[in-house]
Formats: structure tokens, C-alpha cells, sequence
């Protein structure tokens, strides 16, 4: 596996606020797993690092995806939905990280096969918190999908 | 099941956590045992060591006429009469089930068996440690993660 071999886990990040998005940045540049942040601020765009079209074809597909629900473009729901019914995509994890407590929402990711659902605390030590949790269950002892 | 659903107002804190493990192997599980005791949430787990037996659970059919609906399932992926990838797929596949989060606890580490699973659905693959440390540090950061984190759907009583 990746971190075995000390390769840095590539993480795409798909949220629209810039201090969500910064937060997210600093929490995981603290982690003591090697890793890239990627973040795109749109559903199109995400889709398009995915698939890596336009400027991001050189980019590497990520290991896992934190995604944001409500987006400008393309919403998360329409994101996750495209990236299971996918067979390339669909072996990605997708982390969902949104301010919503809907349950509806969190109903429909889960059928859509959001691998979890979490969300955002307000508070700056519980979104750290949250993010340090991500790192040390997902980044440190999931088996994430072999590319 | 009647399809109708309680989700948690926020993430599950209290309450006892019911969890399904599907698991052949009487040392594995009582390593399981032994970690989760650790823990601060308090677990209720339940253990099939079949295939057969884990959709019966699920299913809520004889003789588990009167199981709970887990919280989630740890699914070993080397079991009798059904194999885990079987019953992933029968999970997920199901509309009823498929919100349940199942997690992968196996000793396989072969690439084929995490794509097979991921592309299954599967919400996470997870190795078990030899060393019962490791194992329960593993445990505990599942717990944290799962328990006080994530949002997760659970039957109206």
C-alpha cells in the first residue's frame, strides 16, 4: 500500500468555502501521514480532476475524496452520484463533510454509497477534531483502494 | 423492515452500538471482544460465523426473528457457506441494508480483494494486526471515527 512505500496519499478536497477549505489544509499539513491536498471549489471541477480533463490531466487520481454537499455548478449529491455509478471512480472512498444535518440528505448519500457521512462542527477545535480523526482512521489504518 | 428510519440528531454518543461481526474464526473474535471492551462507547456485538447466517441476521429471519438492525456490520471476507464478498454484494445491493455500514475486517491483504470490495461497496477495508496492541488501537480509532464522528442511520424502535 502507498503509505507502506512512503508515497504521499493524494486527497481531493471539494469545498466552496475558502476558511472551510484552509482550516482543512492547515489540520492535514499537521498529520503526521505524508499527503497532497487537492481542492477544488465546484462539482464540475471535481469531476473534471477525476477524470483528469483539462488542467488536470496531469494530476494524480486521488485515494480519497472529501466532499462537500452543497456546491456551486454541480452539488455534491450529483458528484457522489456520478462517481458510483462509475467504474473507474467508483472504488474512490468519498468522505461526505458538510455543514447539513438533514436527514434526507444523509439518507440519500448513503443509498447513493457514500462510504460515510460526516459533519462540520463550527467550532475550530472540534473541526480539527474531525479532520484528525479522518486522518487517523482513513489515512493511517484503511486499506485504500490500489491504483 | 418497514423502510422507516431514525437518523441519530447527531452523531451517535450514547446508547449501546449494535454491531454485527461475521466471523469463522473463535480466536479472531475474541480479539475482537477483547478490543472493543476497550472502548468507551458501550457495544453490543453480535456474532454469526457464516455467510448464511449473517444475511439470516440481517434479514431479521429464523432464528434472529428478534435481532436488531446494527449499527454496522465487520465483515471477515473467508466464511462458510456464503463468502463475505457474497454477502457485501447481498448487502449492498438490497434497499433495505444497503444503509448499514459495512466494514471489511480480514487478514487479506491482496489487492484484488480491496478493488473487488471497494467496487462492491464496501464502506471500508481494514487488516486485522497479528499483535493484539495494534489490533486495539485499531479498534479505538475505528470507534472514535465511527462513533463520535460520523453520522450514522439506525431502525425506529
Amino acid at each position: 500500500m502507498d503509505k507502506e512505500f512512503g508515497m504521499p496519499i493524494e486527497i481531493l478536497l471539494v469545498e466552496d468555502n475558502p476558511g472551510d477549505a484552509r482550516l482543512t489544509q492547515e489540520a492535514f499539513k499537521e498529520g503526521k501521514i505524508t499527503n497532497n491536498l487537492h481542492v477544488v471549489q465546484d462539482g464540475v471541477e471535481a469531476l473534471a480532476f477525476l477524470r483528469k480533463e483539462g488542467a488536470y490531466q496531469n494530476m494524480p487520481r486521488p485515494d480519497i475524496v472529501l466532499l462537500d454537499l452543497n456546491l456551486p455548478k454541480k452539488d455534491g449529491r450529483e458528484v457522489l452520484s456520478e462517481m458510483k455509478q462509475d467504474l473507474v471512480l467508483k472504488r474512490i472512498p468519498v468522505v461526505i463533510l458538510t455543514t447539513s444535518k438533514a436527514e434526507e440528505d444523509i439518507l440519500k448519500t448513503y443509498n447513493l454509497h457514500a462510504n460515510c457521512y460526516v459533519t462540520k462542527p463550527v467550532e475550530l477545535e472540534e473541526f480539527l477534531a474531525v479532520i484528525k480523526s479522518i486522518e487517523n482512521f482513513w489515512l493511517t489504518f484503511v486499506k485504500l483502494p490500489p491504483k | 423492515m418497514d423502510g422507516k428510519e431514525n437518523v441519530n440528531s447527531g452523531p451517535l454518543r450514547s446508547g449501546t452500538v449494535e454491531i454485527l461481526l461475521v466471523e469463522d474464526n473463535p480466536g479472531d473474535v475474541r480479539l475482537t471482544k477483547e478490543a472493543f471492551k476497550e472502548c468507551g462507547h458501550v457495544f453490543r456485538l453480535h456474532v454469526v460465523d457464516d455467510g448464511v447466517k449473517a444475511m439470516l441476521f440481517l434479514r431479521r429471519q429464523a432464528p434472529y426473528a428478534a435481532a436488531p438492525t446494527p449499527h454496522m456490520v465487520l465483515l471477515d471476507l473467508n466464511l462458510p457457506k456464503k463468502d463475505g464478498k457474497t454477502v457485501l454484494a447481498e448487502i449492498k445491493k438490497d434497499k433495505d441494508l444497503r444503509r448499514i455500514p459495512v466494514i471489511i475486517l480480514t487478514t487479506s491483504k491482496a489487492e484484488e480483494d480491496i478493488l473487488r470490495t471497494y467496487d462492491l461497496h464496501a464502506n471500508c477495508y481494514l487488516t486485522k494486526p497479528v499483535e493484539l496492541e495494534k489490533f486495539i488501537t485499531m479498534i479505538r480509532s475505528l470507534e472514535e471515527f465511527w462513533f463520535s464522528f460520523v453520522h450514522i442511520l439506525n431502525e425506529k424502535e
